[in-house]
């Protein structure tokens, strides 16, 4: 339940801060998260000059790149997923620790991207996992990981603590593990597996 | 070096390179001589390639003569010829030492099903070797006398040999929103409603 | 302390197949040690991409070293054979994704070759220019990732995307993309240079070496490099030329082998510029290599933007759309930042290509990988594996 504004800053005139427990929550939660270091492929390179000094993304919060899944996170799948990968992508997820949040960067990752008819191409890493922030682009500029970012954070600040909306990490029956896929003789077993999460489908 | 069958491919493009094919059972003494001679010296394998040739159909003209009518004339007939299907492994070598380059040599199996090997040359140039593992895993070509033949890109359970032109990729179709052509076709088998095109009523 | 991992708990497997180590019997031994092996990858650490190393370990030092590659093949190859000649311009430069620019110009050459067009003056002087400036941005960043890896966190990767952010705003005014620029043509390039590009690249240029020092004053005389570089992963000459090794790593061993003078493709005879050879083929002379490499590429381009002509920068006669070349087979080759790109291109003369075939130098530069680090301590095979400079994307397309 959020403050009127009006009576926010009337109070804060008078040197009383008020807030709730969601925002204070979520207000830490969102300005340190730490993403793992995952680079796949070319937008890989995008995401590195996120963090170098011209686009910085420290400022965001974003402080270190972390390469243990335990320590991270965020997961930021930069680059194509291919089938041979797609496992080792799922095991890293299942090993980060909860809350945890994946933001599928570049065309590749969304959907198969320009490799979509290629026999080893996964097409769109949110088969496996759930993605919270999708980035169009090839690669998309260190901008629009930038815009993705202050996104997610938003996201982050808008989830309750309690009720039906609540994160994964509140809920006791959330998902947790996801099953991780195997080597096929032809194809990745299962090809696709939605169980734990599906993503929004677009009706016209 | 007595015995080796080698055979002279023209090839037609502007560059005019004519490659070298060479059969299976002399193709290592010949790689060592191409390396070791001292006038080519070609030290430096460049590239190891297959190709996929499938079984063909040739139609040819020819000239027949044929009685009729008691002449004899020329008739123009088609014949129709089989070549049947084979890999090829294509090696392009050059010389580091004196700077020249490149000779192309072939190797070519039997057919595509199941004899299919041809033999190795990474004991003359050891940069055939990852290439050569490249070509088993995505062609099938058995390459005797690899120190160590296993798939290089692919899994090691997968059991297809994807580069081949009768691979059948399996379908794992993903919602395309404007399918046309063969793609709207398999979109028809995944999504029983299809889109209407925009702007239809 | 340089560690490549955390360590890793028994019931995580982090290489595709089997656990993530395991322990094996060293035969004849009847002391207590045993060998580990390692899955190093394919997600660790040194910044190279999805690759994966399982090494086998004596203590502290290699005994064998298997790379295992593949996780980003993309089917480069295949998409290629269906698509026309044109199309599959993109692609390539998602091949060596630091250099799209000279990606492209192979694959442009190939196929000029194999239809027999020419190219214009100018196009041929811009693309010496942008390949020049791929190559500096290449090395540049290529001796940052080093010495990240070797654990200096970031700071030199710091000043060598500075650089690279230049370079790439060039790029980006006159392509339209950073990265993926997609420019060269079969006949000449897309577009001609906007208003004010050639001074911009002047400017670059001229403060090139002026960073370059800077670099160098940090790192070159380092004792923490030397140290960790020097003797690590010697390369001879032989083994060199057999391996089909190809790039600064060869010139390292001392193999004087350099496409630009060897084929003198493009008008790269008309510069003037030298080639430096290392003497004792360790990473210290690759890092140093690419360093040498950088102040040349400086020269031929302040040579090229001088003697810049007028003119068009695509052929007037090349067809873009129906493009169909000749039946018949051809293999045009680069020196590209990596070493030798080549392509491979059989055409039955229709718009698609029978055969596409990449020749990827880092795959090859792979070859010998292992002999490169067999008794060295295992942070040098970090080391090692960034001086040989691979890109995954090149290594698996």
């Amino acid at each position: 339940m959020a403050i009127e504004e009006g009576l926010r800053s009337e109070l804060s005139k008078q040197g009383v801060l008020t807030t709730t427990l969601q925002e204070i929550y979520n207000w830490g939660r969102r300005n340190s998260v730490w993403p793992m270091q995952f680079g796949l492929a070319c937008c890989a390179i995008e995401m590195i000059a996120t963090t170098m000094a011209r686009h910085d993304l420290a400022r965001f919060g974003a402080e270190v790149f972390r390469p243990s899944p335990r320590q991270a996170d965020l997961i930021i799948v930069s680059g194509t997923v291919t089938k041979k990968m797609a496992p080792q992508v799922v095991r890293l997820y299942n090993q980060m620790a909860e809350p945890k949040y994946v933001i599928a960067m570049g065309a590749c990752a969304i959907s198969g991207g320009p490799f979509k008819q290629g026999y080893n191409v996964l097409k769109g890493i949110d088969r496996y996992i759930p993605v919270d922030v999708h980035i169009p682009g090839c690669p998309p500029r260190p901008e629009a990981l930038i815009h993705a970012f202050m996104l997610l954070q938003r996201k982050i600040a808008g989830q309750p603590l309690t009720g039906a909306n609540r994160p994964r990490h509140l809920d006791p029956e959330g998902a947790g593990e996801f099953p991780v896929p195997e080597f096929g003789e032809h194809d990745l077993v299962p090809p696709a597996n939605r169980t734990g999460w599906r993503p929004p489908v677009v009706v016209r | 070096m007595p015995g080796a069958r080698i055979e002279v491919t023209r090839n037609p493009a502007v560059p005019e390179q004519a490659s070298l094919r060479v059969n299976r059972t002399h193709a290592v003494a010949a790689a060592t001589v191409l390396r070791d001679d001292p006038e080519l010296r070609l030290d430096y394998a460049s590239n190891v390639t297959g190709v996929d040739w499938l079984d063909r159909v040739v139609k040819e003209k020819v000239k027949v003569r044929r009685l009729v009518d008691g002449e004899e004339r020329e008739f123009e007939d088609v014949i129709e010829l089989r070549r049947p299907g084979h890999l090829e492994a294509v090696y392009h070598l050059y010389s580091m030492e004196l700077k020249h380059g490149p000779v192309v040599l072939r190797l070519r199996t039997e057919n595509r099903t199941d004899r299919v090997w041809v033999p190795s040359l990474t004991p003359v140039w050891r940069s055939c070797e990852f290439q050569e593992r490249e070509v088993y895993d995505l062609y099938g070509i058995e390459f005797a006398g690899h120190p160590d033949l296993r798939r290089l890109l692919m899994w090691e359970g997968f059991r297809d040999h994807p580069m081949r032109k009768d691979y059948v990729a399996p379908d794992d179709y993903e919602y395309e929103p404007t399918p046309h052509d063969t793609v709207l076709a398999r979109a028809r088998e995944h999504y029983p409603a299809p889109d209407k095109p925009k702007g239809a009523a | 302390m340089i560690m490549e991992r955390d360590p890793v708990p028994v019931d995580l497997p982090m290489g595709s197949e089997g656990p993530g180590y395991e322990l094996l019997a060293k035969p004849g031994a009847d002391g207590e040690t045993d060998l580990l092996e390692v899955a190093m990858g394919p997600h660790h650490p040194s910044t190279h991409g999805v690759f994966r190393m399982d090494v086998v370990l004596d203590g502290e030092r290699v005994v064998k070293l298997k790379p295992v590659f593949g996780y980003l093949h993309r089917n480069h190859e295949k998409i290629a054979e269906g698509a026309t000649y044109l199309s599959s311009m993109p692609y390539t430069d998602r091949l060596d994704y630091f250099c799209s620019m000279t990606n492209n110009w192979a694959y442009a050459l190939t196929v000029e070759k194999l239809a027999g067009l020419r190219v214009p003056e100018r196009a041929e002087y811009l693309r010496v220019i942008l390949a020049e400036l791929t190559r500096l941005q290449n090395h540049v960043c290529l001796v940052g990732f080093l010495v990240q890896d070797m654990g200096a966190s970031g700071t030199p990767l710091m000043y060598a995307f500075r650089e690279r952010e230049k370079i790439l705003d060039l790029f980006e005014s006159l392509s339209g993309s950073r990265m993926m620029c997609n420019f060269m043509r079969f006949g000449g390039c897309r577009c001609d240079l906007p208003p004010g590009w050639v001074e911009a690249a002047q400017r670059v240029v001229d403060h090139y070496p002026r960073f370059l020092d800077e670099f160098e004053r940090f790192l070159s005389g380092n004792e923490i490099l030397m140290a960790r570089t020097q003797g690590v992963g010697r390369l001879t000459r032989e083994l060199a030329v057999s391996a089909g090794v190809t790039g600064p790593m060869l010139r390292a061993a001392g193999v004087n082998y350099d496409l630009r003078k060897v084929d003198r493709y493009g008008i790269y005879d008309r510069f003037q510029f030298r080639v430096p050879l290392g003497e004792h083929g360790d990473t210290y002379d690759r890092y140093m290599i690419r360093v040498l490499e950088m102040r040349e590429s400086v020269g031929i381009l302040r040579q090229a933007l001088r003697d810049l002509p007028e003119g068009p920068v695509l052929d007037p006669k090349s067809r873009l759309r129906g493009f169909k070349p000749p039946a018949g087979e051809v293999y045009g080759r680069i020196e590209a930042p990596k070493g030798e790109l080549g392509f491979y291109l059989i055409s039955e003369g229709g718009t698609m290509p029978y055969r596409y075939r990449v020749r990827p130098p880092s795959l090859i530069n792979l070859t010998i990988l292992e002999d490169l680090c067999r008794g060295h301590l295992v942070a040098d095979v970090v080391v090692i594996l960034g001086s040989v400079d691979i890109v995954l994307g090149e290594v698996d397309r």
